[in-house]
């Protein structure tokens, strides 16, 4: 299973005039992990819920904003 | 043709009297990875592209409307009974100024819809690539803009259309898998 | 007099967005898999509830589609609000 968010530190300079964000990250979907959706893939199991999904399977499902913030990362 | 159905693909629903959000959801209306330019782009490669992957396209066309549906319903209920003196405070004096609480298809700095937006090449794999990425440019503005809303209601309607752009970027991506195949080719060996 | 939608309408309207959801959702996934017997046969059964429900919403609040695709009241109740914007 892969991660939805990837995380890297920039480098800081003593000198940067605002407080350094540490530790940065960004979005890595799972549509970039699928080349081609496998057929059966297991499914919401209602409407509704898909709906407020924005998608009927549950693994193509991309949660924003990052529900589990790494500890050392503020923001 | 088309046939307009009365109703929104998902309930969209807004808190805050906020017109300052509606300055910044206008990028996603006529900015150049929004919805409009997402329809017309999609629309348009329909009557180039190999006949394999004309359907995905027009289809994906067709949902990009019923988002800048979503997208025009945020920016109405944000700025409907705002007054002048709260757009004023918002950032939208000048919009005031020109199109009262009109709509009108620009981006978030104000620079007015372009037909340079729309790419078509009219080489397949490229076009299709042009898609994916704007699909991707799309999903990172919805997360800048939820980064900067703190309206839980709205938030609920940008994640389902940010979801949208994930999904519509795996079909892409299936589209390309499938004009790279060969099962067509004639064995000559 | 100001008129307001019974909870009613926002009730049904979310089933038919619910429903009509899965089908933009098995339309899309279906162009790249012509071939999924099991996803046609679930397109075509929600195709039909979709059906059923929209023609229970009309009878209460007026033509979802025009251009022939909905009946009409008398009078012509197309034009009625709320749009889907103002609701």
């Amino acid at each position: 299973m892969f991660s939805q968010f990837k995380y890297w530190e920039p480098y800081i300079s003593p000198f940067d005039p605002c407080p350094p964000i540490r530790v940065k990250s960004y979005s890595t979907p799972p549509n970039l992990y699928i080349n081609f959706q496998p057929p059966g893939m297991p499914q919401f199991k209602t409407p509704k819920q898909a709906l407020l999904h924005g998608t009927l399977w549950p693994d193509l499902y991309s949660p924003y904003p990052n529900p589990a913030k790494r500890g050392d990362q503020l923001e | 043709m088309w046939y307009y159905e009365k109703k929104l693909q998902y309930p969209v629903k807004v808190r805050d009297c906020n017109p300052r959000l509606a300055k910044y959801l206008i990028e996603q209306y006529g900015g150049a990875d929004g919805e409009l330019a997402a329809a017309l782009r999609y629309l348009n490669q329909r009557y180039t592209i190999p006949d394999k992957v004309v359907g995905l396209l027009n289809d994906i066309g067709t949902e990009e409307f019923a988002h800048l549906e979503m997208i025009a319903t945020m920016v109405y209920k944000l700025t409907k009974d705002a007054t002048p003196e709260q757009l004023k405070e918002a950032g939208l004096g000048a919009h005031y100024a020109n199109h009262d609480r009109a709509l009108f298809y620009q981006n978030a700095a104000g620079d007015p819809f372009t037909a340079t937006y729309i790419q078509a090449k009219g080489d397949p794999i490229a076009d299709l690539y042009e898609d994916i990425a704007a699909e991707e440019k799309a999903r990172a503005t919805y997360q800048w803009i939820i980064n900067m809303s703190d309206d839980p209601e709205l938030n609920d309607s940008l994640k389902f259309l940010r979801e949208r752009e994930v999904i519509h970027s795996l079909r892409f991506r299936e589209a390309v898998e499938i004009l790279k195949d060969e099962r067509d080719r004639k064995k000559i060996f | 007099m100001n008129k307001q939608m019974p909870p009613e309408y926002y009730k049904q309207l979310e089933d038919i967005q619910a429903v009509d959801f899965v089908l933009v959702e098995l339309t899309l996934y279906l162009d790249t898999h012509p071939n999924d017997w099991d996803a046609i046969e679930q397109f075509n059964h929600y195709a039909k509830k979709s059906k059923a429900l929209k023609s229970e919403f009309e009878k209460q609040f007026g033509p979802l589609m025009q251009y022939g695709r909905s009946y009409s009241n008398y009078p012509w109740d197309w034009n009625d609000t709320p749009w889907p914007w103002q609701v």
